[in-house]
């Protein structure tokens, strides 16, 4: 790609995979979460990818994979995490610790340290997410080359 | 921990496929060794809530709340995501367990490690996690959740062969049909949201008005599930998609249709229970009548193994849909000889699953030993492969309906019950078993009989354990039928012949 469209997308990779990560970060109290935030993150990606030449990023289809996989372990584990009364119950929220503060009532900016296990739930959907429109982005970029499966 | 049986059968398995890629990075005997422990757990998990529901009653789960059972918030709404299991869901849960736990050992010797087994074991424990969520869940949309987790991992799986010409083909139509059923339902279920407010299938039963949208409602609901269930006419993805995924899985893809069917039966008995209409379930009986009867035909002019054994297979989703169809139509005077239909359709639901199974694990062995299953160039395989060939035989003549095999059993009751509704429709379903009977008899001598061949590639002894396992219990139900049918399959035909107050009660109290 011309120098141009190489020089915006060096500009623009850590603002998307910023953004991405803020969507993420306040899927419990702005639109968006998990699945978004984790798609425009992967979007950065793909932007990478068309900017450069894929090649480069050939190498890192395990780690995505793998990242994948992570993410979605996390989810079920968070789940698990509740088991002390119901599956999916929500422990941390209310306890004081991370995401533990009591939500304030009435209207205000919203407190990002709440809602407990939803935020790292989001987290772990992100990364799966980001792993996953990565790794299927990156397969259709080396397309056509040879196949390693 | 037994107070969590229920989900934790859904959790498990969808936590073991996601871990499955990270250990097979570790040690690929680790992975197997992980696989097998999962499904052994959701063996145990599906046995404990079976036993429970079948003596204590439904097992209500509710998820997120401060206590499993606290159904209701403040304002008598049932707003959490619910688990209720009646003797229907836990019936279906006993299939799917014991499906898998034969079809797992079997994958893990049959699946080459250079053609992604990884994958395939991942896709297979999601599709038993996905199963399990549509027969346990007591929430609309998250019926339509664990639906297209069924989809997703069938269709991946289908297409597993990616190599083959075939396989990506198959995937496709396949692919074509459950999204449309995955979109049609939940087109229905936004319906419903929209007139009621709410996803609890009980609440929206108990508030179920009848008017125009409920019956557009229920439309989409029937052409989604029986699209999925492989009826006719839309049956034709069922024989691509048996005959190209690997073999072991299919046993999974069966239990898969038959969690549609159950969806079905949820929908008609519990959901739409209280608005009966006959007319809709004349259109089940009818339905099933021509899938039986088309699918036999079909089968009779198949020469690839894997296609005539699958043919066979939703023919049997015929006879499924003919008793619950009859009970259907004879639910508003709820004579004897409904329940009598009902029972042998449930009954089928097992019997199908045991003995089409069977010969899809056949089926496998017979395409591991010779590398093909083109009925024109098999045959004599009978001296060298035995034990394939008798369980072959046993279940061909299981699905064909002879006495003293379990097809026999639930057949014999799905003829009384539609004799007394109509003489033709079991004259029907008994030629159509004919039909079977000549097809199979067909296959078994143009692979097993003819004169000595050398068997290309020895038969694992894993293989003949899983087959052993499914041909045992084949013939234990076939021989004492009656426990069987007070045991397991008389609570699940009663959970939907008048369960529906004990299910609505049981989510909403009093």
């Amino acid at each position: 790609m011309t120098v141009v469209v190489r020089t915006v997308a060096r500009v623009l990779f850590p603002v998307a995979l910023a953004f991405g990560g803020y969507v993420i970060m306040h899927g419990h109290l702005t639109p968006g979460g998990g699945f978004q935030g984790g798609a425009v993150a992967a979007s950065a990606l793909a932007l990478v990818l068309v900017a450069f030449s894929p090649a480069r990023l050939k190498g890192k289809k395990g780690l995505f994979s793998a990242l994948e996989s992570l993410g979605g372990v996390a989810f079920v584990v968070l789940g698990f995490l509740g088991l002390g009364l119901t599956f999916f119950a929500n422990v941390l929220a209310g306890a004081g610790g991370l995401f533990g503060q009591p939500v304030p009532a009435g209207p205000n900016p919203g407190e990002l340290n709440t809602a407990g296990t939803l935020p790292l739930m989001n987290w772990a959907v992100g990364f799966k997410v980001l792993a996953g429109l990565g790794a299927v982005v990156l397969l259709f970029a080396l397309f056509g080359g040879e196949d390693d499966r | 921990m037994s107070i969590h049986a229920p989900i934790l059968a859904i959790a498990v398995p969808l936590l073991g496929g996601f871990a499955v890629p990270l250990l097979a990075k570790v040690h690929k005997g680790l992975r197997d060794l992980w696989a097998l422990l999962v499904v052994l757990f959701v063996g145990a998990c599906v046995g404990v809530v079976a036993v429970h529901v079948f003596t204590e009653g439904i097992w209500v789960y509710v998820l997120g709340g401060r206590h499993p059972q606290e159904t209701l918030v403040s304002g008598g709404f049932p707003i959490r995501i619910m688990l209720v299991v009646d003797g229907m869901s836990a019936f279906m849960g006993i299939i799917a367990g014991f499906l898998a736990l034969c079809a797992f050992p079997f994958a893990l010797r049959l699946l080459p490690e250079e053609e992604g087994k990884s994958l395939a074991l991942t896709l297979g424990l999601l599709l038993l996690a996905g199963i399990l969520g549509m027969v346990y869940t007591g929430d609309l949309f998250n019926f339509f959740v664990f639906l297209e987790v069924t989809s997703i991992a069938a269709c991946a799986l289908i297409g597993f062969r990616t190599w083959s010409s075939r396989a990506p083909e198959a995937a496709f139509k396949t692919m074509l049909l459950y999204s449309l059923s995955g979109l049609f339902f939940l087109l229905g279920v936004a319906f419903l949201y929209g007139e009621y407010g709410a996803l609890n299938l009980a609440y929206v039963a108990a508030q179920l008005r009848g008017s125009g949208v409920d019956r557009l409602a229920l439309a989409l609901f029937l052409a989604a599930l029986l699209m999925k269930a492989a009826a006719a006419p839309v049956h034709f993805w069922a024989p691509d998609a048996y005959g190209e995924a690997p073999a072991a899985k299919t046993l999974l893809l069966v239990v898969n249709t038959q969690a549609s069917l159950y969806g079905l039966w949820r929908v008609l008995f519990t959901l739409y229970g209280g608005l009966w209409d006959a007319g809709i379930g004349w259109l089940v009986v009818s339905l099933g009548l021509l899938t039986m009867v088309v699918a036999a035909f079909m089968a009779l002019v198949q020469t690839d193994l894997g296609r005539l054994v699958a043919y066979g297979a939703v023919s049997q989703i015929g006879y499924m849909m003919l008793g619950v169809g009859v009970g259907l139509v004879t639910l508003a005077g709820r004579p004897d000889y409904g329940l009598v239909a009902v029972k042998g359709g449930v009954f089928h639901m097992l019997n199908d699953a045991l003995t089409v199974g069977l010969l899809f694990l056949c089926v496998g062995a017979v395409e591991w030993a010779q590398g093909t299953r083109d009925l024109r160039e098999l045959g004599g395989l009978g001296h060298g492969l035995p034990e394939v060939a008798l369980c072959f035989l046993l279940a061909s003549l299981a699905l064909a309906g002879l006495p003293p095999l379990n097809g026999f059993a639930s057949k014999i009751l799905i003829y009384q019950g539609s004799f007394r509704l109509s003489p033709i429709l079991a004259a029907i379903a008994v030629l159509a078993s004919i039909l079977l009977l000549a097809v199979y008899a067909r296959a078994f001598q143009g692979v097993f009989l003819g004169s000595r061949v050398e068997v290309q590639n020895r038969v694992p002894a894993v293989f003949l354990l899983s087959m052993g396992a499914l041909a045992v219990a084949l013939v234990v139900v076939g021989l004492v039928p009656g426990f069987f049918l007070e045991g397991v399959v008389a609570p699940a035909a009663e959970a939907l012949w008048h369960g529906r107050d004990l299910y609505l009660a049981a989510v909403l109290g009093g």
